[in-house]
């Protein structure tokens, strides 16, 4: 288990990691915190010619309030941004939803970029990020550009980047007056991958539903202020649209029992924050 | 800009416990294999090699991270603290030489390892969590403790040993 | 609890081992240095459940950076023997596959280099040709005759079938009032200690021999085994373990082939080589417990009384009958009655071969498999005859007049007092909280159960129980085998020191500290006086077949071992102090650091002082037999006999006592299980360290958790193994596992020299059928198997599901049912703007099928319908390159066609079929429809399982998108294209 040859370039600014990206395009590989990458590479499941590490380029390393959002810049790590002061008021998904994210040892050198581009279709933060309605940064030679969470994940670890182009943060819109948050998850063991994850946002004229673990990446429902029954049935179908799997850790038939009932469970908190 | 070919080993210059080592690495080397056997500390175990069992946890820039999870390259200018480093500098007569750090003594009193091949790394994440978190409750501990598998203890005299040592720390006030 | 208070045995000393583990000064066989110019061997493994080898070809990788030597099959049978098999067949077994391989991790080649990564590296660039053989995976269908076979010379793959008949069965089953009867399905399962296996393995031409460190666990007859495989005389194989070991639960039994695969690369690359297991090599290919399908049968009378059991077991010992199994089927057959008196018995017990990797020791060794069974069976008794369960264990239970007691298949059970146990584990353990906590959970409304276990731990494996598994006729040919040898060694140095060794090469259960207790105790020393060595040298050492760290044989074997020669030494050293003293040597005794009069407490001296006499003034002890320099014992039980003409066996020497309760609750939501509250009430004999023991509890109570509830060693139907990571295997974590409540009392074995029994792996037997009758009385359900999982808990609970509401779309594929394997169904379809001959001809021509098999290159036609091409699969950063064969058939022009494809890579292999149809839609374009169905199997579905449905689906999905933009044209808007000329032509890559 002991990764394949790569060279290694340690970034001295976003131009010269850009650089490298462009000149070596799907062979280029950016490590950040590296959580993901290094055991896919020590299983030699993925095998670059090159890593660009980024994680010393201060530009990018820092979290920013900007125009309503908080922009996540793609050298943080998941425990810096966890340990915002008044993270739970800025944004109380993402203070709910971190503590799932593997466990403190992971959170201390994994950010929260890598784990969004990996678009592991169980992962916290691309749920959050959907459930948001945030935006992933990408730039390139010549060019950047924002792509819409629901766009920018598109399937199984797939995702809207091109090979030549570096994330170079996301923004999570902050919480508005009047919004409720709530982040539900079950697993196998404490920090695992979910097998269904819930997040949900609620205001006084809507509920917006996100669910991962389920289909092949996290997808997310805006609904008006349903209530009982139609709020179950909207649940139902969002559960049964879902194309939930069968695998080792849980039915289909679990994933969807799941969907309406922690979905549920989940809105009805959101709402209770709201209030 | 530096890039480093996979083909040569490259210079690294770091802090182990406190002093400046340089050893060299080829890119792909993880810091499991540089600590353990380019530089010879082997008290860092590897038990799986994917970031799940936690034996390998060690503290980069003081925070405890799996150094299955990490390259050495990237421990470049970091300050690194593995379980080598944890006892109390010096020595006692009384020990035959040999002291422990509060949270080691809490170890041994509550046989809280066995193999004590899971060890090393619960000590480098709990030596960082006790010096952050001077009172915790047993939920949180083990919530935190569950980064890591030992198949030996059970768990109960591991939780039992870090309650023991955070009371201690909290009366003596001294450092984990 | 100290015994007596004036001993060291009894109290919870601080551990001498810890002082180095806590400072990471361990001595693991990875920690070690090697000889310089040691090589390092990486080992490729088969991805297939079954094939056979066509080719294996190394050339390229043998030219590769660092490599020196690769082995192959062939040479492993040109240098060594076959293993031994455990039953009497024309079968072999070797370390490596030879011509074939018969489970998914199965070693095929070994490169030997100068570091682990170029190893590695070698691995990749060797190819192997496998033609896939069917396969059969569950036990039960490897009793068909008509199953697929593993070893032509079995004749079947029924490997041993025994029948036994204890008392009259038949009639107490024809008089009993119940029949009442159970089928339960074992799943595989494995303790996983934390460090994996590990060899150092030199070759020494000149002498023939070699010397081999490694983390090997006993028992050491495994010696006998090695030594011929590699065809040497045991004093050529000097077998060495390592100071620490990182755990093993009986799983480093295991790694005995690795030492002979090991020691054959060491002696063809002419250098010592090293390899140290990684953990996907560990999950998918160390060992496991056996998995087992079991009927069992009780005749019962009216007051719940059993009088009859009827065993049927089927046992799947994987792919090859590797020693010593069938051991775990044969390890409790003196204790087939567990805690009960029953006097009727009746065993049919049948021994599988199977496509999955070869079984070993596990911690339980056999008790889990057979308690899960009786167990259930018990609560289901207590459940159709509306009894309180803990009423019919009471009711059975051994009573405590009758000790020894001998059971039925042979067992001698040493001492106890199995109703005052349970007395006290009623109350002081309290069922009444647990029956008010059951009750008010009900009244709330949630799903809460009790459960009830009482299991006997054996302890101390007779070494001649496995030759229970031959009919009496070939074991009179065989000659008897029997005991349990356990040995230890005291020497006292120029200075008095006192150093002891024993062959028990421990794993973590503080073997140092124990034997430094006893042996203060015997000479009057403090235990940190006394050192210790624990690590073996068979060139050197004591050591007999029975020696190692397995059947829980410490405290009551070797602990005693430690005491007789500790005794044998202090007799010696009272003759010597009487001749010093001027008194009688009974007049003599060891205490406080001195010999002295027991009379007269002021005629004394030093304890260093006297045991250096026998070095520097041999001349003065009283009698040549006096010499009190090094004294070794050899301990071994006169109860441990062979089996019986009548086939009964004492199995084990020890004979402790469990009984345990729980409470758990079950969340209707998720299907999780809570464990709400667990009492388990031991009688392990004298206690020689209390804490140790807690230790021991803790330590099984967390593994059988783990096996209730979380872990299992999956297979697909296809043979592939899906729990290849530990983010698949499931160990339990800090949050999983409470502290259970523990309680005590001490009933001394009669049998061992301490009065000690074994205490370690009891929970493991009793505490996963313990949660599953909490389950089943939570779920008011008849049958549930392990692990717990909260599909099968939602599965059992059984609620209605809400319909689907019309049409959703989208669901239109599906995988195969949990553990089901890595089969994928799905089907899709696509529109192409383009007219249907068009796509037609585009699936029939070798240039186009190059341009949209994802990630082709080097596309070859080998006839119009058969397509061979290199291909880069995977999604996101995971890429494999593979070989691939494209087929089509079934050809129905401009309507239908099937595709075929197989692909084999580093990743794994694969294999699908597919239709495809084509409809003229009403705009001119094409509608594709198309049904898949898919195998994935090897690295990939061991260790991304999860993510395997999304990442096929992906590739089809890239299938598809390229044969529509390639025959459709252009899918983007024109000033797109334009756009990136104009970027191309600045130099820019679009």
């Amino acid at each position: 288990m002991k990764p394949p040859r790569f060279d290694y370039v340690r970034a001295e600014s976003r131009a010269e990691a850009i650089q490298v990206l462009a000149a070596e395009g799907a062979d280029a590989r950016v490590i950040a915190g590296g959580q993901t990458l290094i055991p896919m590479l020590s299983m030699r499941l993925a095998r670059p010619k090159v890593l660009v590490d980024i994680m010393g380029l201060a530009e990018l390393g820092r979290i920013e309030h900007r125009d309503g959002t908080l922009h996540v810049g793609s050298a943080v790590r998941q425990s810096a941004l966890l340990a915002l002061p008044d993270l739970a008021r800025v944004q109380p998904l993402l203070a709910q939803a971190l503590p799932w994210v593997g466990h403190a040892q992971t959170r201390n050198r994994g950010t929260v970029c890598g784990s969004i581009a990996h678009a592991d279709p169980s992962a916290e933060l691309p749920l959050v990020l959907i459930a948001l309605e945030g935006e992933v940064h990408l730039a390139r030679r010549w060019r950047q550009r924002k792509v819409r969470a629901q766009d920018f994940l598109v399937g199984m670890m797939s995702t809207a980047r091109a090979d030549d182009e570096l994330i170079t943060g996301v923004t999570f819109p902050q919480a508005r007056p009047g919004q409720g948050f709530a982040f539900r998850e079950f697993g196998r063991r404490h920090g695992d991958f979910a097998l269904t994850a819930c997040a949900a946002v609620a205001d006084a004229a809507s509920i917006r539903l996100a669910i991962g673990g389920v289909a092949d990446r996290p997808v997310a429902r805006t609904w008006g202020n349903l209530t009982g029954s139609a709020l179950e049935d909207a649940l139902n179908e969002l559960a049964h649209a879902l194309d939930a799997r069968d695998d080792l850790h849980a039915s289909a038939r679990m994933r969807r029992d799941l969907v309406r009932k922690l979905g549920a469970q989940t809105i009805a908190e959101a709402r209770r924050c709201r209030d | 800009m530096p890039r480093l070919s996979a083909e040569t080993r490259h210079a690294i210059t770091f802090t182990l416990n406190g002093r400046k080592v340089t050893a060299e690495a080829e890119p792909r080397m993880l810091l499991t294999d540089f600590l353990r056997h380019v530089i010879g500390a082997t008290g860092t175990h590897v038990g799986c090699e994917h970031g799940v069992c936690g034996a390998c946890t060690i503290q980069i820039d003081g925070q405890p991270a799996r150094a299955c999870l990490a390259l050495a390259v990237q421990v470049q200018g970091a300050e690194v603290r593995t379980v080598e480093g944890l006892a109390p500098t010096g020595t006692s007569a009384g020990e035959g030489g040999l002291r422990l750090s509060v949270l080691q003594e809490a170890f041994r009193r509550n046989h809280a390892l066995q193999c004590g091949f899971c060890t090393a790394g619960i000590l480098m994440s709990l030596d960082a969590f006790l010096r952050e978190h001077r009172d915790p409750g047993e939920a949180e501990l083990r919530e935190f403790l569950s980064g890591h598998l030992c198949r030996c203890t059970g768990y109960v005299p591991i939780v039992a040993a870090a309650l023991e040592a955070a009371g201690a720390l909290r009366e003596g006030g001294a450092d984990v | 609890m100290p015994a007596t208070p004036q001993t060291w045995v009894g109290r919870s000393i601080a551990r001498v081992e810890d002082a180095a583990l806590l400072t990471g000064r361990g001595q693991f066989i990875d920690d070690l240095g090697v000889p310089p110019g040691t090589l390092h061997a990486a080992i490729l493994r088969s991805p297939h459940a079954h094939a056979a080898i066509r080719r294996i070809e190394t050339a390229r990788a043998k030219a590769a950076p660092g490599v020196s030597a690769i082995l192959t099959g062939a040479d492993v049978e040109r240098l060594t023997s076959s293993l031994p098999v455990g039953v009497r067949a024309p079968i072999k077994c070797w370390p490596i596959a030879v011509d074939r391989v018969r489970y998914v991790g199965e070693p095929v080649a070994v490169v030997v280099a100068s570091d682990r990564y170029r190893a590695e590296d070698a691995l990749d660039l060797i190819e192997v040709d496998y033609e896939l053989l069917p396969v059969v995976v569950d036990p039960r269908a490897a009793l068909d005759a008509n199953s697929p076979r593993l070893h032509e010379g079995l004749g079947s793959n029924i490997a041993s079938e025994r029948q036994f008949r204890y008392g009259d069965p038949e009639a107490a089953f024809a008089g009993a009032a119940h029949r009442i009867g159970i089928d339960v399905t074992y799943p595989r399962n494995s303790c996983t200690p934390l460090e994996t296996y590990g060899v150092v393995a030199s070759y020494d031409p000149g002498e023939d021999s070699y010397d081999i460190l490694s983390s090997f666990q006993g028992p050491f007859s495994i010696h006998s085994v090695i030594a011929r495989a590699l065809k040497v005389t045991g004093n050529r194989l000097r077998m060495r373990t390592p100071p620490n070991s990182g755990g093993s639960f009986g799983v480093k039994q295991g790694v005995f082939p690795y030492i002979v695969l090991i020691g054959v690369a060491s002696r063809v690359a002419g250098r010592p080589v090293k390899w140290i297991e990684d953990r996907l090599e560990h999950l998918t290919a160390s060992v496991s417990a056996t998995n087992r399908a079991t009927h069992l049968e009780a005749a019962i009378d009216a007051q719940g009384r059993v009088l009859a059991l009827a065993w049927d077991q089927v046992e799947d010992v994987g792919a090859h009958i590797r020693a010593p199994e069938p051991a775990t089927l044969y390890r409790m057959h003196g204790n087939l009655t567990g805690a009960y008196d029953i006097r009727h018995v009746s065993v049919r017990n049948r021994v599988v071969v199977t496509n999955k990797t070869p079984t070993g020791l596990n911690r339980g060794f056999g008790g889990p498999q057979v308690y899960y069974a009786l167990e259930r069976l018990m609560q289901r008794v207590a459940r159709r005859l509306g009894l309180d369960p803990v009423d019919v264990i009471r009711r059975n239970l051994v009573p405590a007049d009758r000790f020894p007691y001998r059971t039925a298949t042979g067992a001698l059970l040493d001492s106890g007092d199995y109703q005052t146990a349970l007395d006290i584990a009623l109350s002081e353990g309290s069922l009444a909280d647990l029956e008010e906590r059951r009750s008010t959970a009900r009244k709330a409304g949630r799903r809460y159960g009790i459960g009830f276990t009482a299991v006997i731990e054996p302890s101390v494996s007779n070494m001649g129980y496995i030759t229970t598994a031959l009919p009496p006729e070939e074991r009179r040919k065989a000659g008897p085998k029997n005991g349990a040898q356990a040995t230890a060694t005291i020497s006292l140095d120029p200075l008095g020191a006192v150093t002891a060794h024993v062959s028990s090469v421990p794993q973590g259960q503080g073997h140092r500290t124990v034997l430094a207790q006893v042996i203060a105790d015997e000479l009057g020393l403090k235990p940190a006086d006394i050192v210790v060595a624990t690590e073996m040298d068979t060139a050197k050492d004591a050591w007999s077949i029975a020696s190692g760290n397995y059947s829980s044989r410490f405290a009551a074997a070797v602990c005693g071992a430690g005491q007789i020669a500790a005794q044998r030494l202090r007799r010696r050293l009272a003759a010597i102090a009487a001749t010093q003293l001027n008194v009688r040597a009974e007049d003599i005794e060891l205490a406080d650091g001195k010999a002295r009069s027991r009379s007269n407490p002021g005629n004394a001296i030093a304890f260093g002082r006297l045991a250096a006499t026998s070095h520097w003034a041999p001349g003065t002890l009283p009698s040549e037999e006096a010499t009190a320099i090094r004294e070794t014992a050899f301990w071994t039980p006169p109860e441990l006999t062979a089996p019986t003409e009548a086939d009964e066996i004492n199995s084990s020497l020890c004979h402790g006592f469990i009984f345990d309760m729980c409470g758990v609750e079950i969340d209707e939501v998720t299907g999780a299980v809570r464990i709400d509250k667990y009492v388990t009430m031991h009688d392990c004999g004298r206690v020689l360290h209390p804490g140790m023991v807690a230790g021991q509890i803790t330590g099984g109570f967390a593994h059988a958790v783990g096996a209730a509830l979380y872990e299992e060693y999956a297979y697909g139907e296809d043979g592939s193994f899906l729990t290849g990571t530990f983010a698949d295997y499931l160990a339990p974590t800090a949050m999983e596992v409470p502290s259970p409540v523990i309680l005590h009392m001490e009933t001394p074995s009669p049998f061992t020299p301490l009065g000690a029994k074994g205490v370690g792996e009891g929970n493991c037997m009793s505490t996963p059928v313990c949660l599953a009758n909490a389950v089943a009385d939570a779920l008011d359900i008849d049958d549930i198997d392990l692990p717990l999982t909260p599909a099968k808990i939602i599965a059992a609970i059984g609620e209605a599901e809400p319909a689907a509401p019309r049409q959703t779309g989208g669901a239109n594929a599906a995988a195969g049912a949990a553990g089901a394997g890595r089969a994928l169904h799905g089907s899709g379809s696509a529109h192409v703007h383009a007219p249907v001959q068009a796509v037609w001809s585009a699936l029939l021509d070798a240039k186009v099928l190059a341009s949209i098999i994802p990630g082709c290159h080097g596309l070859e036609q080998v006839s119009p319908t058969h397509f061979r091409a290199d291909v880069t699969l995977g999604v996101g950063p995971v890429k494999g390159l593979y070989r691939a064969e494209v087929k089509l058939s079934d050809l129905v022009e401009h309507r239908s066609a099937r595709l075929e494809g197989r692909a084999i890579g580093a990743l794994g292999a694969a294999h699908g079929e597919g239709l495809i149809r084509l409809t003229a839609g009403a705009d001119g374009g094409t509608l594709i429809a198309y049904e898949y169905d898919a195998q994935i199997g090897g690295k990939a579905a061991s260790i991304g399982g999860r993510l395997l449905d999304g990442a096929a689906r992906i590739v089809i999905r890239q299938f598809f998108e390229a044969l529509s933009r390639r025959v459709g044209g252009a899918q983007r808007p024109i000033w797109r294209a334009w756009l990136e000329q104009i970027l191309k032509a600045l130099g820019v890559r679009p």
